[in-house]
């Protein structure tokens, strides 16, 4: 069965002719794919939502991984928050530690919901549940910030990748940053245009980005990289709403992120031989979390 | 398209730390196990590309074996599936490979026990979605989302027309079929991705078809 979109012009010139959100034309299209009731769907998705809620009061609380490599730092932004000295404003910071709390559940083996892998599972939950405080949505508005992540990252997994093996982190980070920017637009009453306009920033801004994981783990650059994507999704979606727009159309970002994807050397695709994970401390940790020899003193 | 559903990206809610890796890497496990049709008592796990450089880092290798044990993305008893799997008295071991495949996280998986073996290969495409790209050595297409029937059978003429109309008998639509042999007029596969959920009748009524060697099926 054709779905009603394959890429980001159709998705926005469907949303504008019928006059309707994004979120209602994924949600439109996945009653028509996968032939189940509107109901259910949206259940579906609420018990995703409830999941991701969980993963975000989980971190908030503190947890670490097993390596040792990350944890707490989710409890460190939200103290720091408190003291009330942040300079780039709460509602960001609390989107960046939200962030960062997922994905610390994430390499703690908890369980999360991938969005739109579990690496880059903190940027989509970590912006709704920062935004959430500013435009007090209700129940269905969230579950349908979910439906319209969901949308954009439909079109750029069938048209590029989401795969950081495949694509490195622009993949995965840099497409669950585009589409949180992309939610938080229709969350905050922008236009389908605008959300695509935002999408098409933040990725621009993620392009290039390697996966390079120290020790094979999901942990370090990983947690943080989920933090930078949230905060370049909220502020791309702030240019958006502004009027800002991107001289390179959405589905050419995206086909562009394809392309370099395709030229990446595979040591920087999530193969943990290249970039930071080849540093000498990222070796040293390696060799100290598997074992091994330690080659080099790293620290 | 590859993706199809909302699901798939936002979504499958599962235990850390990577979609592709952890959660990708136990369906490919619960497809074998499920084509194979009960509890293997051995399995050999070839590992290539990223899969065999991170395997350990991202927790691949319990994901595998927890899936081989017949467990969702989202069970906690991936964390343990290696004393579970000695608990029900499977072997396993892995085979990190360094020779090149054609998708980065690939896996081939041979297991059995006392009366048979079978083995698979599976490709985790991104975002815990999965494609089995070769059984017992026959190539294919599945995706693992929907029902499907395959069929071991001679290559003789007939034989997918029998299967077809016992299908149509049932009223069961065939959404994506796929037939391969290694060798005319020797062993050949049918692959039949169905809509609906084929029930022990049908199956036993395939099996009765002349010609044919195995019919197993994979539950949605």
């Amino acid at each position: 069965m054709e779905p009603l979109f394959h890429n980001v012009r159709e998705l926005v010139e469907r949303a504008e002719k019928e006059n309707k959100l994004i979120s209602e034309i994924m949600i439109e299209q996945e009653i028509m794919i996968t032939d189940r009731p509107r109901e259910e769907v949206m259940k579906q998705m609420d018990r995703n939502l409830t999941v991701m809620e969980e993963a975000v009061e989980k971190g908030l609380k503190g947890v670490h991984s097993v390596s040792g490599l990350t944890g707490g730092d989710a409890v460190l932004l939200q103290k720091y928050m408190e003291s009330g000295n942040s300079l780039s404003g709460d509602l960001l910071l609390d989107a960046v530690s939200k962030a960062v709390a997922t994905n610390e559940v994430n390499a703690a083996m908890g369980t999360i919901c991938a969005t739109p892998t579990a690496g880059s599972a903190g940027v989509v939950p970590g912006t709704l549940f920062a935004v959430k405080n500013k435009l007090n949505p209700t129940r269905e508005q969230m579950i349908r910030y979910l439906f319209t992540a969901g949308a954009f990252g439909f079109v750029v997994a069938n048209n590029a990748s989401i795969s950081g093996a495949a694509g490195g982190c622009q993949a995965e980070v840099g497409s669950a940053a585009a589409m949180a920017a992309a939610a938080i637009v229709e969350m905050a009453g922008g236009t389908p245009q605008q959300s695509s306009e935002a999408f098409a920033i933040t990725m621009k801004n993620m392009l290039g980005l390697v996966c390079d994981p120290v020790a094979g783990l999901v942990e370090v650059p990983c947690v943080k990289r989920n933090a930078m994507g949230a905060a370049n999704s909220v502020v791309a979606a702030d240019m958006a709403l502004a009027g800002v727009t991107s001289r390179i159309p959405c589905d050419e970002v995206i086909s562009a992120m394809y392309e370099i994807g395709q030229s990446m050397p595979s040591a920087l695709r999530e193969t943990a031989k290249g970039g930071l994970a080849a540093t000498p401390t990222g070796k040293w940790l390696e060799a100290k979390i598997f074992g091994g020899a330690v080659v080099g003193s790293g620290q | 398209m590859k993706f199809k559903s909302v699901f798939d990206i936002i979504g499958p809610v599962m235990i850390g730390p990577s979609s592709s890796h952890t959660a990708g890497a136990a369906r490919i496990g619960r497809v074998a196990r499920d084509l194979f049709g009960r509890q293997p008592k051995w399995a050999k796990i070839h590992l290539y590309g990223s899969f065999a450089e991170t395997y350990k880092g991202h927790s691949t290798d319990v994901a595998i074996v927890g899936g081989l044990l017949d467990y969702d993305t989202f069970d906690e008893r991936i964390k343990t599936s290696f004393e579970e799997a000695q608990k029900v008295g499977m072997e396993f071991e892995f085979i990190p490979e360094t020779g090149h495949v054609e998708h980065p996280n690939t896996a081939r998986i041979v297991l059995g026990d006392d009366q048979a073996e079978m083995s698979l290969m599976g490709i985790s495409i991104g975002g815990g979605k999965i494609e089995i790209t070769e059984l017992n050595g026959f190539p294919l297409r599945l995706s693992g989302e929907h029902p499907a029937i395959l069929v071991v059978h001679d290559d003789r003429s007939g034989c997918i027309a029998n299967v077809a109309n016992c299908l149509y008998k049932y009223d069961i639509n065939i959404g994506h079929m796929e037939v391969s042999r290694k060798e005319k007029g020797r062993m050949a596969l049918m692959v039949i991705e169905v809509d609906q959920n084929v029930d022990k009748e049908v199956m036993d009524e395939l099996a009765e078809l002349p010609n044919i060697t195995q019919v197993t099926r994979i539950a949605d």
